[in-house]
């Protein structure tokens, strides 16, 4: 059995009525990038802040890196990184600064704090804007800062709140390589997006909504699951097919992908041949052709939420 | 250790910022100038040179005496002659003239039964001008039937008036000292009631809160560099008092930084009790103008202490700049020294000591 990084045990966070998190149960194991998936407002960053013991539970336990938070919660600082949903460094301060006052913050020692610096300028490719204001440089390099930030006293555990929302797909894809050596070195990373692309990258995957867990586990297990309960449907008129779709026992959603039409079956309606028999059978002389699709994450978060809030 | 070196982080951050941020650090230098300039040169409590019109009714000699005798109190100036008192008047409603001075037909006969001489008619709308000119009511006249050089040799008035400190009754002598502890006030406080709010606004606070920083690092850090700023603020305003308006300064220049840090620290703390309540920058200035206010109207800059109703006093009891108001005329007007005025400073410290517990207690690493 691996050793956990993160354990939460009934945690719950009320606003007033507002219920932001709701009974949430995890195990996160050390070493791994571990994802929450969820769309705004279902209770990702709430959950972090309280992981992080900004926020005090209304219920439940968390115990992070064998700390019960919030008790120990100033322990804790020096062994997490945490990197904000917002840009969270002074933006009229340069890169260099920004970085060796977080890094006397975090109690590194004049020399010790200066060599770091240096590190993670060449690291994360900051070397040749070190003198630039945080104010003018782009998301990306905004995104990369941070990362070095939350780095600076190398922490067990790295806690990233959307990290690459203002980020374009090539500069993500760095930055997942980056988190990737992390990982290599032995942190464990938390990191919660709204991209599928990025979840689909996570060792495992916790799917949120509304304050309630709706599935966790590997991403292409997540997808193996629901093997057989997607098809494509191409032919003419799809608009109209779609909404005859949705009318047939057992479907749960239906949505245009381009020339084809994805249908999602039930966990308790048909699967495989018998799932694209009974369309066949509702929509006769339509000029279909129906052929099994190849589950998506997508199709995994919609197939869990029912498809209720989008993306 | 590092504590020490976290708190220095901050005041450097601080302090870098502030150098970066063109309107907050021209304000820093901007705002005792203006004050200064603005306060020094148009409030002026002694009144003179109020236009008056002279209505005389009489054509004697002993009207122009007196009409003369007025003149050179420099209180008014005369500014016009009327024939009658209805044309005086229908200046005063016009607004020509603040006053008049009425000298009746009779006038020799009055002056010499020692009956009341003349009339003034005074727009009383202005109350600073009323009481000026109530104070010729009983200016002497005894001296009206020889020529005016007897008039000007009076023998004896009826009292002798020693002033001290400001003989010459200059009002900038008391305003620059009592303007420092105005200006600091609105500066000390603004600047650091928005410090704490601002990182919440901009978000920093997150990051901030999540580090093993300790609350009282963080708010000595922030009060640190703008202890400079007010050294800096009060010595261009008492500097420029100096050299433009000529205030003397008669004290020690020990006692001078030992009252004023006192207050600087006073304002400060105060400021950081403000942004710990307040939820946005908006809030904090709001808060801030809550305290300068009655600073400015009670703490005896402008009305003194004394002449206040016993509420009022007791509220500007509670306002440092009061307490300041008194150490920094003691010390720089009347050459008083810090051990003097032991109540006042005290005080002041006592008030910091306390805001910053509060303002420590209050700051909560968390986002609750």
């Amino acid at each position: 059995m691996t050793e956990l990084a993160i354990q939460t045990h009934g945690l719950c966070k009320r606003f007033g009525d507002l219920i932001a998190v709701n009974e949430l149960n995890l195990e996160i194991p050390k070493g791994e990038i571990y994802g929450f998936l969820g769309p705004n407002g279902s209770g990702k960053t709430t959950a972090i802040r309280m992981l992080c013991g900004l926020l005090t539970p209304s219920d439940g336990e968390i115990s992070v890196l064998g700390l019960q938070i919030p008790r120990d919660a100033e322990q804790l600082r020096l062994r997490i990184g945490y990197m904000t949903q917002k840009f969270s460094l002074y933006d009229d301060l340069s890169v260099s600064e920004n970085m060796r006052f977080m890094a006397t913050i975090y109690g590194l020692g004049s020399a010790a704090s200066r060599d770091r610096v240096e590190e993670l300028l060449n690291r994360y490719a900051l070397q040749g804007m070190r003198d630039r204001l945080a104010h003018d440089m782009s998301g990306g390099q905004r995104q990369r800062l941070a990362l070095a930030v939350a780095t600076l006293h190398q922490p067990d555990l790295l806690i990233l709140d959307e990290p690459t929302s203002a980020v374009d797909p090539e500069n993500r894809r760095d930055f997942w390589e980056k988190l990737f050596d992390l990982i290599d070195e032995g942190t464990t990373v938390l990191v919660s997006t709204h991209y599928m692309d990025e979840a689909e990258r996570c060792h495992q995957l916790a799917v949120l909504e509304n304050g309630y867990l709706r599935q966790s586990g590997p991403p292409q297990q997540l997808m193996d699951e629901l093997k057989g309960r997607v098809l494509e449907v191409n032919g003419p008129d799809l608009r109209t097919v779609k909404n005859l779709v949705l009318e047939v026992p057992g479907v749960q959603s239906a949505a245009q992908q381009g020339l084809h039409l994805r249908v999602l079956f039930t966990k308790n309606g048909p699967s495989g041949d018998a799932a694209i028999s009974r369309l066949n059978e509702a929509l006769p002389n339509r000029n279909l052709s129906i052929i099994q699709g190849k589950p998506s994450l997508e199709d995994v978060f919609v197939a869990c939420t029912n498809g209720e809030d989008h993306l | 250790m590092s504590g020490l070196q976290r708190m220095g982080a901050v005041a450097a951050k601080e302090l870098r910022q502030l150098s970066r941020d063109r309107v907050t650090f021209g304000m820093v230098v901007m705002i005792p100038l203006i004050q200064l300039l603005m306060f020094g040169f148009a409030i002026n409590t002694m009144v003179r040179d109020i236009p008056v019109g002279v209505v005389d009714l009489s054509g004697s000699a002993a009207a122009r005496i007196i009409t003369e005798q007025v003149r050179v109190t420099q209180v008014v100036e005369i500014v016009a002659l009327y024939n009658t008192p209805a044309e005086a008047e229908e200046a005063i409603v016009a607004g020509k003239i603040r006053a008049a001075l009425v000298l009746p037909r009779d006038l020799p006969q009055r002056l010499a039964s020692g009956a009341t001489a003349g009339q003034w008619m005074v727009d009383g709308s202005d109350t600073v001008v009323g009481s000026a000119l109530l104070g010729l009511r009983n200016m002497p006249l005894r001296h009206t039937a020889g020529s005016p050089r007897e008039a000007y040799t009076q023998p004896e008035p009826s009292f002798e008036i020693a002033l001290f400190f400001n003989p010459e009754r200059r009002s900038e002598v008391n305003i620059v000292p009592g303007l420092t502890a105005i200006i600091l006030t609105m500066t000390m406080i603004l600047f650091t009631s928005v410090a704490l709010v601002r990182e919440h606004e901009r978000g920093n606070m997150e990051l901030l809160i999540t580090t093993p920083i300790r609350p009282l690092e963080l708010m000595l850090g922030k009060l640190l560099p703008y202890v400079f700023v007010g050294l800096i603020q009060i010595t261009i305003i008492l500097g420029l008092g100096r050299l433009v308006f000529n205030v003397p300064f008669q004290g020690a220049a020990l006692d001078l930084a030992i009252v004023t840090l006192a207050f600087i620290g006073a304002s400060l703390s105060l400021g950081l009790l403000i942004s710990t309540i307040a939820k946005t920058q908006m809030e904090a200035m709001q808060m801030t103008i809550f305290i300068l206010l009655p600073s400015i109207l009670l703490s005896g800059f402008m009305f003194p202490y004394d002449a206040m109703p016993r509420l009022a006093q007791y509220i500007a009891e509670a306002l440092p700049a009061t307490h300041f108001m008194r150490l920094i005329r003691g010390v720089y007007l009347r050459g008083a020294h810090a051990d003097q005025m032991l109540t006042d400073l005290l005080w002041l410290l006592v008030f910091t000591a306390i805001m910053l517990t509060i303002a420590t207690k209050r700051f909560h690493k968390s986002l609750d």
